[in-house]
């Protein structure tokens, strides 16, 4: 590996670190037009998104956010061993990885039941489905990248423990987004009316 | 060995990781997109010589000023500064080996290429006529261009942006020799820095929103198009939240330029240095905050039309506080007119008429007397041509001694710019006329009475044409036959001057230590 820019192991972490951050502050602008579109559009059109919430399958959502929390703590203990290089590493790696996929599963299976309900949608309760559709995902578009990678990085050993710790950042990045987007269209609204 | 006699095949360029060697592959693919551009902005030129339209169909028409738009700004202007001179001396100025992330700095280079196939494969699948902007509904709805190719290829193109950016951003924190302080920066490093900022933050809300133009236009469901229960202003908001900033990304990097030329032919310090510096931060930060001024007869909110024109004003005042004080740098100064320090001061002259006419803009009332005339024509290509071309030839000349190890012709090189300064203005000036006479922008005809102000403005593209071609050809001339360029031939300050010309493959041969700020210029008695 070429490391002619960097003096130290300790400068090269530091870049690294620095570049995610700068990648994520991307990533929020990214996913920026969706959520002003979302808020815009939910301004616009209050009862479509209403009614379209309601569509959601509410314990589908809920046990896909349990999954995914939890995939954020093993990646966590992940980081704090990264020195390791252990087995317990990989494990650990491999569990974040394993509970990413069983997200992305649950929601395939999602998907695939709100076909028939989408077909039928009109006007602005279609805008409510493409968002939906757009925002979840490119989520999971993320996720799956992120499931790759991690994966990749459990079963190579070249300078593991920077990578786990910027992989961990992007990891956490990608459940946060699912945190926004769980209440603005599983929970919002739905029992108030 | 300097970093050219490396290696000589075409497989030691395309696998490169210098980022020397990537800023000269930039530069050979931007030229050729100049010039694609250029091509189109001509027959443009050529068809509004006479009142009717009678070169091209008016559809062709439209297609041509679309492809201008696109490829200039995407192509050529945005990657200009950053991707080529930044690419080039960011890391040398802050006394690096190399950028923080060498193979994705080659990565981008090669998105950036991609990005330009579609452009190219939009171009021949028969062009496309939504105007550079992609308004929605008629981009996601109505037109028959190929939209989608279009938009895929901008999409790309962005994230070649954004990896630079983001090189640029970790460059400059982390890999800082040692004791260059952030206030011993040079001002183009200063300026590479806040460009790269806006990049990575503005250029992705850009690549959303095409997406979501391909995903109305793909599947007829619409977040835009009023029809399909969406709205166009939330499109008009996205994309000029973008493509304001963007005016600032071609901008900056060509104020930096201006800040190292100026010093360097008056042999003076610039003057009020960290002034400067938070001007460059105040510019990009603002520029954040003024799109809607872009949007005042759209319908938009009248009180946020109102707040759009006081923050557009605001943007005035560090422009006007980096011109005062390149002036006031040549105050007393020993001036040499060299072909960089003409591109200079034209840019500073230039940029400053630009400036003051995107007042006349920002001005509610007044815009809406303007809007879509040849008036904001006129006033964004003294920006972006007067300001970010001009800067950007004056700093191929300054550091083309460095980036080739050649000296260029030094009459040649005045020669074109003063070419290039009497050329643009003739084309440009007369537009600020027609667009206040009422001409509007983007029709292939116009009434008899307007003909004399266009057929000066189609005479000055063909002197400006002349003027591009010219540094095409002597610099070319310069690489086989040019004097060989001694490490500091402008007795200029900044550690690119320290090493050799051409510099060695990883830059110094010691790493340079730094004791003192930028532009220790000594006036000559």
């Amino acid at each position: 590996m070429p490391t002619t820019q960097f003096d130290s192991i300790l400068e090269r972490r530091e870049a690294a670190m620095l570049g995610m951050w700068l990648f994520l502050a991307t990533e929020v602008l990214f996913f920026g037009p969706l959520f002003f579109g979302y808020f815009h559009s939910r301004l616009a059109s209050h009862d479509a998104f209403v009614a379209g919430s309601h569509h959601m399958h509410f314990w589908l959502g809920t046990i896909n956010t349990a999954v995914l929390l939890t995939s954020s703590f093993t990646m966590a203990l992940a980081v704090q061993v990264a020195q390791d290089r252990g087995r317990f590493l990989r494990l650990l790696l491999l569990a974040s990885a394993a509970l990413g996929i069983a997200f992305l599963c649950i929601k395939g299976y999602e998907y695939a039941s709100e076909i028939p309900e989408v077909a039928r949608a009109e006007g602005p309760e279609q805008v409510f489905y493409l968002l939906y559709f757009a925002m979840t995902g490119l989520h999971a578009i993320h996720l799956t990248i992120g499931a790759v990678l991690v994966i990749w990085t459990a079963f190579i050993s070249a300078r593991r423990a920077i990578r786990v710790e910027v992989l961990g950042l992007y990891w956490h990045f990608v459940d946060a987004v699912w945190l926004f987007l769980y209440p603005m269209f599983y929970l919002l609204e739905r029992y108030s009316a | 060995m300097s970093y050219l006699a490396e290696g000589f095949s075409l497989r030691s360029w395309l696998t490169t990781n210098d980022h020397k060697r990537i800023a000269v592959l930039y530069m050979v693919a931007i030229t050729a997109f100049f010039f694609v551009g250029g091509a189109a902005a001509t027959l443009i030129r050529l068809e509004l010589a006479t009142p009717a339209g009678d070169l091209v169909q008016p559809e062709t028409y439209n297609k041509l000023f679309t492809i201008h738009g696109v490829v200039m700004v995407w192509f050529f202007l945005i990657p200009s500064i950053p991707s080529v001179l930044g690419n080039f001396l960011v890391p040398l100025m802050v006394g690096a080996r190399d950028m923080a992330f060498p193979r994705l700095n080659l990565a981008s280079w090669y998105i950036y290429v991609l990005g330009g196939l579609f452009t190219v494969a939009t171009l021949i699948a028969g062009g496309v006529d939504t105007g550079w902007t992609f308004y929605t509904p008629y981009s996601t709805m109505f037109s028959n261009g190929n939209v989608l190719l279009a938009v895929a290829g901008v999409f790309i193109v962005g994230f070649s942006s954004i990896l630079t950016g983001l090189n640029i951003i970790v460059t400059v924190h982390r890999l800082r020799a040692p004791g260059l302080t952030w206030f011993r920066l040079p001002l183009f490093v200063w300026a590479n820095y806040a460009t790269s900022l806006i990049l990575i933050l503005a250029t992705p809300v850009l690549a959303m929103t095409l997406c979501l133009v391909a995903l109305e236009r793909v599947f007829h469901v619409g977040i835009f198009d009023p029809a399909l229960g969406g709205d166009p202003l939330l499109f008009q908001h996205l994309f000029w939240f973008y493509s304001h900033p963007a005016v600032y990304i071609m901008v900056l990097p060509a104020m930096g330029v201006a800040s190292e030329i100026i010093p360097c032919f008056a042999r003076r310090p610039v003057f009020g240095y960290r002034f400067m510096a938070y001007a460059i931060l105040a510019i990009a930060s603002i520029g954040f905050l003024v799109w809607g001024h872009h949007m005042f007869v759209s319908g938009q909110s009248l009180y946020a039309g109102l707040v759009f024109s006081m923050l557009s004003f605001l943007v005035a005042i560090p422009s006007a506080i980096k011109v005062f004080n390149w002036t006031a740098t040549l105050y007393k100064g020993s001036i040499t007119f060299a072909a960089p320090m003409l591109y200079a001061l034209g840019f500073v002259g230039l940029f400053t008429i630009g400036g003051m006419t995107g007042l006349f803009l920002a001005a509610t009332a007044v815009d809406v007397h303007l809007t879509d005339t040849y008036f904001v024509i006129a006033h964004f290509h003294y920006i972006m041509v007067g300001g970010s071309v001009m800067c950007y030839l004056g700093g191929i000349h300054f550091w083309w001694p460095k980036i080739s190890g050649r000296m260029y012709p030094e009459m040649w090189g005045r020669a074109a710019a003063l070419l290039i300064f009497f050329g643009f203005n003739l084309t440009f000036f007369p537009q600020y006329l027609l667009g206040w006479l009422g001409m509007p922008r983007r029709y292939h005809a116009y009434p008899p009475e307007l003909q004399l102000l266009n057929v000066f403005s189609s005479a000055g593209a063909v002197v400006l044409a002349l003027g591009y071609l010219l540094p095409l050809g002597y610099l070319g001339w310069s690489l086989l036959y040019g004097k060989k360029a001694p490490p500091n031939p402008w007795q200029a300050t900044g550690l690119e001057w320290q090493t050799a010309s051409p510099p060695p493959k990883h830059n110094f041969e010691h790493e340079p230590v730094v004791h003192q700020g930028p532009y220790a210029y000594d006036p000559v008695r």
